[in-house]
């Protein structure tokens, strides 16, 4: 990148970051396995994650070709209704949530905080171990007969299921202790180990984002284990907590499972607009357009997304009361999302847009996840809800939240600090064309799913041929445009892993600490960094996104003389 | 995308199935305010977005930006226009919810019983049991009365734009009065395990001469054990051709008089198959359950009659018509 030298001289440029010896983290002779380096545990959360992405994307793709045609005819009823759990249950607990705080959060949190490490370099290995052991758990349940309880094991047909509920619970469990470490690692980090200078408003928003996400990890997070504890407790020892035929209430369960599971989906989402902050501002070299409003919104959704649980139960039989508070709270939450979308849009105004591989993920994902925003009205909304309730609108709102939020945000901030971390370069025009790829392929997937939801399909569906005649015609073909659609997904995602992949082996090598012209302490120190990060303190001068300014107002264009 | 398939999606008004209740054109018209003000604003945001992109475009390297950091008084118009819409939705879908949550007093009263992957409907007052759909008389109220078997069912029906969870441990109940005649779906929408895909059967809203004859016919039925084998969902597990049905129970063929190892009380003992073997079996199926079979079959207690008892019997000697003979 040629505006690389110009944008990075800022005046505390610590010149020793031009490493001078071409040891660094990637190179040193460590160990990975038992290594305290947050880079290194971050790039193991990556290839983990990456890696159970693929199994549950393949897994997806199972899913969308049996769906081709309304027979069953390439899956059999029992293993369609394994595959989607699968695909449900390692999405969520093995990419989603971890995906961008553990994987890119490690990395990136310290370098930009200007700090050595996380606040407990211990704790941080343990919490990837433990994430293995979990994943283990998920293996396991696989191999000996899956499981077909869904993602979310609802009682009682998860105390009745044949599938191995107990082994996969357990490794839930597991892998909560291991989100609920790091974001404890996480809020102390950013409490106590800010370089000098960096104030709470002097720190990038991804760090707020993360923040926010923590504080859920740490509260919402023990509810879960409790829950998926009294689930194998019940199982295992006949103890009547949630099954009617030991005396139990199936309802309660629902309630306990959401508590957690609502504020799970901020856990996802938070740290992709976090991510988002950041690729808007750098990108377009513009200062982010109400700091303070985008820093607070975060809290906010973290706090009301604790209130809104309910919204998940407005046919359950919960009573009539609960789920008109609800609906109500539930309103509340579109507030700061809507802040955060109008915030970026207008970081563009008057700024300098480079159409980089970052920037057209971070446009992808403004549209992708506007969808997601603006349809999540139609399942607050009481009457609406009643209709569109577990069908496939429900499948296709929270895959453009879950996809366009976390999906889009993370590949665009794995190529924005790509280089950072491995000190090659990818292949921009490659990358470009990815971003198109997967954002016409997820449209052409999941807009359909909205109709079909409206029409009545309902989710978690092997077949289709049992209904009226007259409607198959429809049905089917909308079902075919959305599995093409997400065939070429597939394709896309292929496209990406390889130019990624070759630019790990034969990429062009950089060590341009700052080819973006970033602003904040990430960019100051040496591509790929060293061990310890940096070799002097650094210092927070100026703010995160403090560009150089020109007032179009009272100057003639805007270019640097 | 072919040119059919726009206008069939056109015919559906924005993918909303046809209106057959009197919730629906209320339901419809909250989504359709919805659908308006999201592509408002969508439209609006894409639109600033693209144009921003456009014009703003980075022409030089050293391009400098405007030091635009905030404004009040935009922070406070999108936090206020968009809190005034939020609540009017939110009203609207509120005041379009209240009536589905109040049945009226003269409603015709239906029970509704989900099972794993069946549903069955009872009339009390006509004194019609297990139908396999549901038929309603049009223009009236209808109360459904619902509860589960075994796991958590829900009761979906597009047209009329309602649904509610079906539990195993306590009513639930739901109401709707049909305007239009015709047959619609009827789906599961609460995951319920291997078949829940095919736990699928018609609404049929037909006029009342109409739904009397049928009320005729159907208690006429009730001594017809094949049918009953059929309306029950027997079938899905207990097959009549001697072949055993995965995940099922023991089949009907040749069973009547034959010798049944069970065990009973974790005692295995041999019982010969008569009568009252296969009474307990349908209204207290875990006093004795057949060696090799897992113990799924669920109670009927309090949902067959006698009379329906004696058919399903009578169906089973039929079956076993060479044992019959002996006997």
């Amino acid at each position: 990148m040629s505006t690389a030298s110009d944008a990075a001289s800022s005046v505390e440029k610590d010149s020793s970051a031009e490493s001078h010896s071409s040891e660094n983290y990637l190179t040193v002779a460590k160990s990975w396995i038992f290594t305290l380096d947050h880079k290194r545990i971050g790039l193991m959360y990556l290839a983990s994650i990456l890696f159970f992405f693929f199994v549950g994307g393949m897994l997806a793709m199972g899913i969308r070709y049996e769906l081709l045609t309304p027979k069953a005819d390439f899956l059999s009823a029992g293993t369609y209704n394994k595959v989607f759990t699968l695909h449900g249950a390692i999405m969520i607990f093995l990419f989603l949530i971890p995906s961008v705080p553990a994987a890119m959060g490690n990395f990136i949190l310290p370098l930009m905080l200007g700090a050595k490490d996380v606040a407990f370099p211990r704790l941080n290995l343990l919490s990837f171990h433990i994430y293995v052991w979990g994943a283990c758990f998920f293996i396991y349940s696989l191999l000996v007969g899956g499981l077909d309880t869904g993602w979310t094991f609802y009682t009682p047909y998860s105390t009745s299921s044949n599938g191995a509920v107990i082994s996969a619970t357990f490794g839930a469990f597991i892998l909560g202790f291991s989100s609920i470490l790091t974001g404890l690692n996480f809020i102390v980090t950013i409490h106590k180990m800010r370089a000098p200078g960096m104030t709470w408003f002097k720190m990038p928003l991804f760090s707020w984002a993360l923040y926010a996400t923590s504080l859920i990890q740490l509260l919402a997070t023990p509810v879960l284990a409790i829950t998926l504890l009294l689930l194998i407790f019940e199982r295992a020892f006949g103890i009547g907590i949630f099954d009617p035929k030991l005396g139990g209430d199936p309802v309660l369960y629902q309630h306990f499972f959401w508590f957690y599971s609502h504020p799970a989906v901020y856990i996802m989402v938070l740290p992709g607009f976090g991510v988002i902050s950041e690729l808007v501002s750098i990108h377009s070299r513009k200062n982010i357009f109400g700091y303070v409003y985008i820093a607070f919104s975060s809290v906010a959704i973290a706090v009301i997304g604790f209130l809104v649980w309910g919204h998940h139960m407005f046919v359950s039989g919960q009573s009539p009361f609960a789920s008109l508070v609800f609906s109500a709270i539930t309103f509340a939450v579109a507030v700061p999302t809507a802040i955060k979308i109008f915030s970026w849009v207008a970081t563009l105004y008057k700024g300098s847009v480079a159409f980089t591989t970052p920037m057209v993920y971070a446009i992808c994902f403004m549209f992708v996840f506007a969808i997601g925003g603006l349809t999540g009205l139609f399942l607050s909304t009481l009457a609406t809800d009643i209709h569109l309730h577990d069908t496939y609108f429900v499948v296709a709102h929270f895959h453009y939240v879950m996809v366009g939020g976390t999906l889009f945000s993370f590949l665009g901030g794995l190529h924005h600090w790509w280089s950072k971390m491995f000190g090659r370069k990818y292949n921009e025009t490659l990358g470009r064309i990815g971003a198109v790829m997967i954002f016409v392929g997820f449209n052409v997937t999941f807009f359909v799913q909205f109709i079909l939801g409206s029409l009545g399909m309902p989710r978690r569906y092997h077949t289709y041929h049992t209904i009226l005649k007259q409607d198959l015609p429809l049905w089917t073909q909308l079902h075919q445009i959305s599995s093409y659609g997400s065939f070429f997904v597939g394709a896309s995602l292929f496209l990406i892993l390889g130019y990624l992949v070759y630019s790990l082996v034969a990429g062009e090598k950089t060590n341009d600490p700052n080819p973006w012209g970033g602003k904040s302490l990430e960019w100051e120190t040496a591509t790929p960094p060293d061990e310890h990060n940096f070799h002097e303190q650094p210092v927070a001068i100026h703010g995160p996104y403090d560009f150089d300014e020109i007032d179009y107002a009272s100057e003639k264009g805007h270019v640097a003389k | 995308m072919s040119v059919k398939l726009l206008s069939t999606l056109l015919a559906t008004s924005f993918g909303l199935p046809e209106q057959a209740s009197t919730v629906a054109p209320s339901v419809d018209r909250v989504y359709l305010i919805i659908l308006g003000l999201s592509t408002f604003f969508f439209v609006a945001i894409i639109a600033t977005l693209i144009y921003f992109l456009i014009k703003y475009r980075r022409k030089d390297p050293n391009q400098r930006t405007s030091p635009i950091h905030e404004n009040l008084v935009l922070e406070i118009t999108w936090i206020i226009i968009p809190s005034v819409l939020l609540v009017w939705i939110f009203l609207e879908g509120f005041w379009a919810w209240v009536p589905m949550n109040y049945a009226p007093a003269d409603a015709i009263e239906v029970r509704v019983t989900a099972q794993q992957w069946k549903w069955l409907f009872d009339y009390p007052k006509a004194n019609v049991k297990n139908a396999p759909e549901l038929v309603v008389p049009v223009g009236k109220p209808v109360k459904l009365i619902m509860s589960s078997v075994d796991v958590i069912h829900s009761f979906f029906v597009p047209a009329f734009r309602l649904k509610r969870d079906v539990l195993p441990n306590r009513y639930t109940t739901l109401w709707f009065q049909a305007t239009k005649k015709g047959v619609y779906n009827m789906l599961c929408t609460e995951y319920c395990g291997k078949d829940h895909s095919t736990m699928v059967t018609r609404v049929r809203v037909v006029d009342q001469a109409d739904f009397d004859k049928w009320v005729k016919k159907k208690q006429d039925e009730g001594a017809n054990g094949k049918l009953l084998y059929a309306n029950l969902g027997c079938n899905t597990c207990h097959s009549i051709d001697g072949s055993k049905k995965a995940g099922g129970g023991p089949s009907f063929k040749n069973l009547f008089g034959k010798m049944e190892k069970v065990k009973e009380g974790g005692v295995v003992k041999t019982i010969k198959v008569d009568e009252n073997y296969i009474r307990t079996s349908i209204v207290n199926p875990n006093q004795h359950i057949v060696v090799g079979y897992p113990p799924l079959m669920p109670t009927f207690k309090g949902r067959i009659t006698t009379s329906e008892i004696n058919a399903l019997t009578d169906y089973i000697k039929e079956l076993s018509g060479a044992k019959k003979k002996k006997k």
